[in-house]
Parts: structure tokens; C-alpha cells; sequence
């Protein structure tokens, strides 16, 4: 058996989440004030995923970077990858929000998004 | 001169959703100014995920919650200025403002929105004691040149204040390769939100010290390395609990200000807590016409937010534009009591109010298991439970007409209460 803490985000109150593991089962959540705790404390976890936001460059634009999210969460673990792929990441303007940038950022499945535009330099 | 019925100082969210409001009630001559060259403020700097929860019900970054607001502001063909800075506002509602083509005119307009925002606390503001080299920058200041102009500060940080832009910038220095050291908090709490705790520092294991504050800066040219210390109960260092960090740069994240120097040149009353305008129930200024939303108006945690009361302002402009105003009703002063540090606003006109308006507040402490309850004079007209009441979250009560209508009502107080 392996307990876990967190610290739960549902709420100012910022319930301190004991979760005992068995492997990869969860045992029991203790520590929560309610339903949302033990929600969190589940997948935070079993498959803890952000959303990473962050900016590349660009080539010919208007301004020098695009701000740019994952299109869905990715998995915790994998951020420090996609940020290092993206690291020499050049687009060319211009750029529309929504445009995909990337697909499959680090095998992950999830396109990389722009979030912001990019006019073309005039 | 230049006529407008609604002159908007900001084209930040306050300032659109002002505009799209006052044009929905029937306002069609509308003008926002904008100083950057374009619209949406701070949100383009927010490259962060998380706004938009409460308007549309999903998370979105800072530049796609105010391109929302932009294109409405675009549909409704409302006008704008970009570049274009404002010197000076009148109590009579004439608005001085200069930009590079047209040089310096002047409108005169039948209503002002202030819809300014803030501004960050500076260091000299906070008193930091050592040297005064570069690579010291507020978070607000880094976040700019990360995310918009491509550039990075510094390569090893440590952060004071633990507000919400110092936390966003902690994981975005992360990312992009520097190493936070440590982010220090003068206060034994954060006012940042515990999401922004868990995924912005926790994630990245960057130590928090609460009750800790900067008592050196070292370095001639660059910063070459910050001391903090334990503080007391009295927030002053302890000797002996002085931690040294190399680093190159210091970010400050250490409380906001609403922005009100134009406000003062028009003769509006500001509060001494919030730092903005003392406003009635329809968020209008001590002068006449002129109204007040978002951050000029206190500081917001949430956009969606401010967005809520911007439109309110527009709504309220549009009104007095209409069918002018009437200050002779009677107006009962709202008094912040036991844990409340400020209401907005500050005074309900029982007559003219619609039939609810939401008060905000926030308290002075963090209280557990307490109640927030409010009075009409001696009448308690309303009490909520809640588990937790923290200064960093912004607190909000809805008056009903109908509790304030009977004659001899002296004051409105709100407070909070310890549960049994």
C-alpha cells in the first residue's frame, strides 16, 4: 500500500487528500470535505493530464511569437517533452486563431493550436 | 469638437463588454480608446488557459476569451481607437486624447465608462532594501516579454508575492527552460488561487515559503543573487532566517492597483481600500455620467467577472443617456463591518435599483466555517453558510428590492459571522 497526498483544487478550502494506492488501484480517498475531492483525487492519481499553453516563433509576422495551446489535456508526464519539440518550432504568418500548428505533439495524439494571430509582416 | 453619446477609456474586457452592453440597450454612438495598438488589454499577455468558465462555460486562453468580445464589438460595427491615449477627462464629460495621425483632440461626451484597469505594485513601492540593478521586473512585466515579444528575462528566478500572475509566470519561466528557485510570500497565505498552487508550482516542485519576504538584492550591473527571510507575526524579518539564492532575476508579484489618475483629474471620489471610485448601485462615479467597471473599479481575480459587471455599466450608461439621471432619491450607505474590508458599491438607491443587485466584496482574513450576513438597518434580509472565506477570492451578496424598500432604512451592513 502507498498513500498519496494532495492538495485538492476544487475549492479555496484546499482539502489536504490522503489516497492510499494498491498498485494502480485506488483504495481510499480520505481528507475531503466532499464529492469533488475524491473526484480530483482519483484521476489526479490514475491519469493526472494538463493543458499546456505556451508560444512558438514566427517567421514574417507582425509579431515575433504566436501564443499556442495543446488542443486537449496531455498527459502530466509529457510536458517537458512537448515543450522541447517545440522549442525550434518555426510557423510562417500568417496565423489564425485556431489554426493547427503541430499535429501530434510527442506522439500524444493532440495537435498543438494557435490561440492568438498572426498577421504577415507588412 | 468631436460628440459621442459613451466615451470608453479601455478597450480592455471592462471596456468591450461595456460597449457591447450599451449598444444591446440602444446606444449607437459609441467610442472606445484604446491605448495599445489592439484590442483585448491584458488578456493577450494571459496565454493561460482557464477564462470563460462562468460566460461561456468552457476554458479558454487570455487572447480567445477577449477575441469573443472583439468580434462582438466588430459585429455591432461599435468604433475604436487604437494608439490613442487619453490626457484628460472633465467633470463635464469632455474627454482630451491625442494618437499620431490626428494629434490631440478633444470629445465631448453625455456619458464616460472608466474602464482603465490596474496597474502592478513597483518595487520602490514595496520598499526592497539592496542594490537596484537590472533583472528586476514585475511578473505583469515578464509576462509581457515571454508571450508577446518573445524573450525571456532571466534563466534563474526566485518570484516574490505569490499573487496569480507570479504563480502563471513560475510555470511559464519553467517551460521555456529557467529554473524558479523559490517564490516567497510575505503573507502566512497565498492570495493566489489553489489551482494555480497545485499546477504552477506543485507540478513543478517550486517551493512556496509562506511568511517569508526579500531583505537583499545583490548584483551592480544584473542581479546576482536575493536573500529572503522568515517574517513575524508583525511581518518584519527574523534574524538568523535569512536563505541566500543565485539568480539573475527577481519577478514581483505583490498586489494591484487599480489605475485612476485620469479619474482624479475628473474630480471622481476614490476609495481609500479599493483604490478606485466610490460607485452607487449603478456603478456611477461621485460625478455625474460617469461610470466605473473591472479593474479601475477594484481589483477582479476572475474575468468572467469583471466582464459581468462591465456589461452592467453599459446597461447603467445607457440608461442615464436615455433618460438622464436622478440623484434626489433616497441612498443608503452600504458599511462594510466585521471581516469586510470594502463593498462595490458603496451606496443603493432603493427607488432606482433594479429589482437585485450583486454586491462585491472581499474580507480581511481567512475564516473558517462562518457565515456572510447582511442587514437592512437592524433586520437581518440574508445569511450564507460558507465552509471557507479566503481575501484572495472575491465574495459576492445580491440585494432584492424588495428588502429595501421601507422607509427608515439607515445603513446596509455586511458581515461575518462565526457559525455555531
Amino acid at each position: 500500500m502507498e498513500e498519496r497526498q494532495l492538495t485538492c483544487i476544487g475549492c479555496p478550502m484546499g482539502c489536504q487528500l490522503q489516497v492510499l494506492m494498491d498498485g494502480k488501484e485506488v483504495q481510499s480517498v480520505t481528507g475531503n470535505t466532499c464529492k469533488r475531492g475524491e473526484i480530483y483525487a482519483r484521476k489526479e492519481v490514475t491519469d493526472p493530464t494538463r493543458i499546456v499553453t505556451t508560444t512558438v516563433r514566427v517567421l514574417g509576422g507582425a509579431v515575433p511569437v504566436v501564443s499556442c495551446k495543446t488542443g486537449a489535456d496531455i498527459p502530466k508526464d509529457r510536458i517537458f517533452d512537448c515543450c522541447h519539440q517545440l522549442r525550434d518550432l518555426e510557423v510562417k504568418a500568417p496565423v489564425r486563431m485556431g489554426d493547427i500548428l503541430l499535429k501530434d505533439i510527442c506522439g500524444t495524439g493532440v495537435d498543438l493550436v494557435a490561440t492568438s494571430e498572426a498577421a504577415a509582416r507588412s | 469638437m468631436k460628440q459621442y453619446d459613451l466615451v470608453i477609456v479601455g478597450g480592455g474586457p471592462a471596456g468591450l463588454a461595456a460597449a457591447v452592453a450599451a449598444r444591446d440597450a440602444g446606444i449607437r454612438d459609441i467610442l472606445i480608446i484604446e491605448r495599445d495598438g489592439r484590442l483585448g488589454g491584458i488578456l493577450n499577455q494571459c496565454i493561460h488557459n482557464g477564462f470563460g468558465l462562468h460566460t461561456f462555460q468552457e476554458e479558454l486562453t487570455g487572447p480567445e476569451y477577449a477575441h469573443r468580445f472583439i468580434e462582438q464589438v466588430q459585429e455591432r460595427g461599435i468604433e475604436y481607437k487604437l494608439n490613442t491615449m487619453v490626457m484628460e477627462i472633465r467633470k463635464d464629460k469632455t474627454v482630451v486624447a491625442m494618437n499620431g495621425d490626428e494629434g490631440m483632440f478633444v470629445i465631448q461626451a453625455k456619458a464616460v465608462i472608466l474602464a482603465m484597469g490596474c496597474r502592478e505594485r513597483s518595487r520602490g513601492a514595496l520598499n526592497l532594501p539592496g542594490y537596484r540593478p537590472a533583472g528586476i521586473y514585475s511578473a505583469g512585466t515578464a509576462q509581457r516579454l515571454v508571450n508577446m515579444e518573445g524573450q525571456m528575462p532571466g534563466k534563474r528566478v526566485v518570484i516574490l508575492g505569490s499573487g496569480d500572475i507570479g504563480l502563471i509566470m513560475a510555470r511559464r519561466m519553467t517551460l521555456e527552460g529557467a529554473k524558479v528557485e523559490v517564490v516567497a510570500e510575505l503573507m502566512p497565505y497565498s492570495g493566489g488561487l489553489k489551482r494555480n498552487i497545485v499546477q504552477c508550482l506543485e507540478d513543478f516542485h517550486i517551493p512556496l515559503k509562506l511568511s517569508h519576504t526579500v531583505v537583499k538584492i545583490e548584483g551592480r550591473k544584473r542581479v546576482e543573487a536575493v536573500t529572503i527571510a522568515k517574517v513575524g507575526p508583525d511581518r518584519r524579518p527574523i534574524p538568523g532566517t535569512e536563505e541566500r539564492y543565485e539568480c539573475d532575476t527577481l519577478l514581483l508579484s505583490c498586489g494591484l492597483i487599480p489605475e485612476n489618475e485620469l479619474s482624479k483629474g475628473a474630480g471622481v471620489e476614490l476609495s481609500g481600500i479599493t483604490g478606485g471610485p466610490v460607485v452607487n448601485d449603478a456603478l456611477e462615479t461621485s460625478v455625474e455620467g460617469i461610470f466605473a467597471c473591472g479593474n479601475v473599479l477594484h481589483v477582479h481575480d476572475l474575468v468572467d467577472f469583471v466582464s459581468g459587471e462591465a456589461a452592467k455599466a453599459g446597461e447603467y450608461a445607457a440608461r442615464y443617456i436615455q433618460k438622464g439621471d436622478k440623484r434626489e432619491g433616497r441612498s443608503i450607505l452600504l458599511r462594510p463591518m466585521e471581516g469586510v474590508r470594502y463593498t462595490v458599491p458603496t451606496f443603493i438607491r432603493p427607488q432606482e435599483m433594479p429589482e437585485e443587485v450583486t454586491v462585491r466584496f472581499r474580507v480581511a482574513d481567512v475564516y473558517r466555517d462562518c457565515a456572510v450576513v447582511t442587514y437592512a438597518g437592524d433586520r437581518q434580509i440574508s445569511r450564507r453558510r460558507k465552509k471557507i472565506l479566503a481575501p484572495g477570492e472575491m465574495e459576492q451578496v445580491v440585494l432584492k428590492k424588495e428588502d429595501l424598500m421601507e422607509e427608515g432604512i439607515e445603513d446596509i451592513t455586511i458581515r461575518i459571522e462565526r457559525e455555531a
